[in-house]
């Protein structure tokens, strides 16, 4: 039986050797968006609060849709998207609780230099996509359910075009994140909404450059909440509360304004003053 | 050609660089893939000993099934064990979703199949030479299987390798159950695809040299260990 025994030596071994040798500290798991972590907004977010509170905070970054899934399934504790009606059905139905707005960007269209379509220069979205489907200009989409894909399908739906039904070959559903949604664009010499973050930290531009910017309907509002704790117990309230105050705090507001890329403010604070205990997150209600 | 000189100047870079970050990966890369590949060969060597000493109804089927397993999709896998890992699914108490863990059951079940389905096929072959001599000598079926794995264990050496250049080779399954966390689950595959949406694509097929590079020693590692002992043994 000894070689039993070793077997089990080993493979106890392999195991510790596996688990990253971190000292165990408080952390917490926060679902949230390719745009957050791929603008390298996290990187330079994270730090400070892990610094000031010694939580650490772990980040899955996928789409929005598939964000507010995992936090849905209990399977983080904090989520932190961009997609407000989406939003609040997640904390109507019970998932979520305490959202608050933290800070907004903005959308841009981003296009190849030759400008097909020729919408360079305008801050009209709307005109620019009517323009883009009258010459049939490619245009590559995200498509998997992530919030600049949903607001991509609003701007669409607000021109009154149904891309997807009208388009022979130039609307593209690419069904992946912003970075390679932008690598196909820079492929294919293609349009794409993009937001801006993503962009600003984006090395494969190719011919790509912005090509309409500053319309209002190209706000970007990014919102967190906690996934409640009522009903999945194993979400660590305490330290979901703290990182949500502290985003929203006069702290963390401000550095998340201090974050630029060549001098470019990429995200800007506006989270509303938190009055009193007015939201307080240590009453959750049942979902 | 200018893409890939750049993606070798970020490769030896960043070997040079020793970056903590960058040897962090590295070791929880290798640390993920070979556990899983451990743990696969001691269910999957066994099993495939077993199937192919032993005549059952439904042999064939067994071992078609088996053999089908090893295209089993990451994706599929990775899926199945989020969701049953998964706070909402029946393992979800463990917590084990987003960590290493949750990386080598996944990783578990992609690979038992390889080495099952490759030892069955050495260990057959080999029960065709010897079968006669284990049944006249009246060795029971346990001690056939043990027998036959150590009588085959430098053929099976491939089986091994075959199973660990799936492990750490593969993206799709770790990407879903570990989540490509900074420091917790990130590995070379995860920061491969994180560095390509980025856009670096040099940083990223950099990345993939070094993981060629790897795959390359390990598999050098196994086969100049096989043949000093072999010789050792000669």
């Amino acid at each position: 039986m000894t070689w039993l025994l070793r077997v089990v030596a080993i493979g106890w071994l392999l195991v510790s050797a596996a688990s990253p040798a971190v000292a165990e500290q408080p952390f917490i798991t926060v679902a949230s968006t390719t745009s957050t972590e791929e603008s390298g907004l996290f990187g330079f977010l994270l730090p400070a609060f892990t610094r000031q509170t010694g939580i650490e905070v772990r980040v899955v970054a996928v789409g929005t849709g598939q964000a507010l899934k995992i936090g849905e399934r209990g399977d983080c504790d904090v989520v932190f998207v961009h997609d407000r009606a989406a939003e609040l059905a997640f904390v109507e139905h019970g998932f979520g609780i305490d959202r608050r707005e933290v800070m907004y960007n903005d959308f841009i269209l981003v296009g190849p230099a030759s400008d097909r379509a020729r919408v360079d220069g305008g801050n009209d979205i709307v005109a620019a996509l009517h323009k883009i489907a009258d010459t049939q200009a490619p245009f590559v989409a995200r498509g998997d359910d992530s919030g600049t894909s949903k607001a991509e399908l609003r701007l669409w739906k607000e021109a009154g075009i149904d891309p997807k039904a009208i388009s022979g070959a130039w609307y593209r559903d690419t069904g992946s994140g912003m970075g390679p949604t932008l690598n196909a664009a820079a492929a294919m010499d293609a349009y794409t909404l993009s937001d801006r973050g993503t962009w600003l930290n984006f090395r494969n531009r190719q011919n790509l450059k912005i090509v309409i910017q500053g319309d209002r309907r190209l706000f970007n509002q990014y919102g967190v909440m906690l996934v409640n704790p009522v009903r999945y117990p194993s979400v660590k309230q305490d330290l979901g509360a703290k990182f949500i105050n502290w985003l929203t705090s006069p702290t963390g507001q401000k550095t998340i304004a201090d974050y630029k890329i060549n001098g470019e403010q990429l995200f800007f604070p506006d989270a509303k003053a938190t009055s009193g205990s007015a939201h307080s997150i240590s009453a959750p209600s049942a979902g | 050609m200018h893409d890939i000189a750049d993606s070798l100047v970020a490769a030896w870079q960043l070997v040079l660089s020793g970056n903590p970050t960058f040897l962090g990966i590295i070791s929880l890369s290798l640390g993920i893939s070979l556990t899983a590949v451990f743990f696969a060969s001691c269910i999957g060597l066994p099993l495939g000993a077993a199937l192919a000493v032993t005549r059952f109804p439904g042999r064939n089927a067994a071992v078609v099934v088996v053999n089908a397993l090893m295209g089993l999709p990451p994706v599929v896998v990775g899926l199945v064990v989020y969701l049953a890992l998964s706070r909402s699914g029946p393992l979800g108490s463990l917590g084990l979703l987003f960590t290493p863990a949750a990386m080598v059951i996944a990783q578990v079940v992609l690979v038992a199949p390889i080495v099952a389905a490759v030892a069955r096929q050495i260990i057959e072959d080999l029960w065709h030479q010897y079968a006669e001599l284990y049944v006249l000598d009246g060795v029971g079926r346990v001690r056939t299987v043990c027998s036959l794995l150590w009588l085959g264990r430098f053929s099976l050496m491939t089986a091994i390798l075959a199973g660990a250049g799936r492990a750490v080779a593969e993206v799709g399954a770790i990407l879903i159950v570990g989540g490509n966390i900074a420091g917790v689950t990130r590995t070379m595959t995860t920061a491969i695809a994180l560095e390509t949406s980025r856009g670096d694509l040099a940083l990223a097929l950099g990345l993939g040299m070094i993981l060629l590079a790897l795959i390359l020693a390990i598999n050098g590692t196994a086969h100049f260990a096989g043949k000093a002992v072999k010789r050792a043994a000669a």
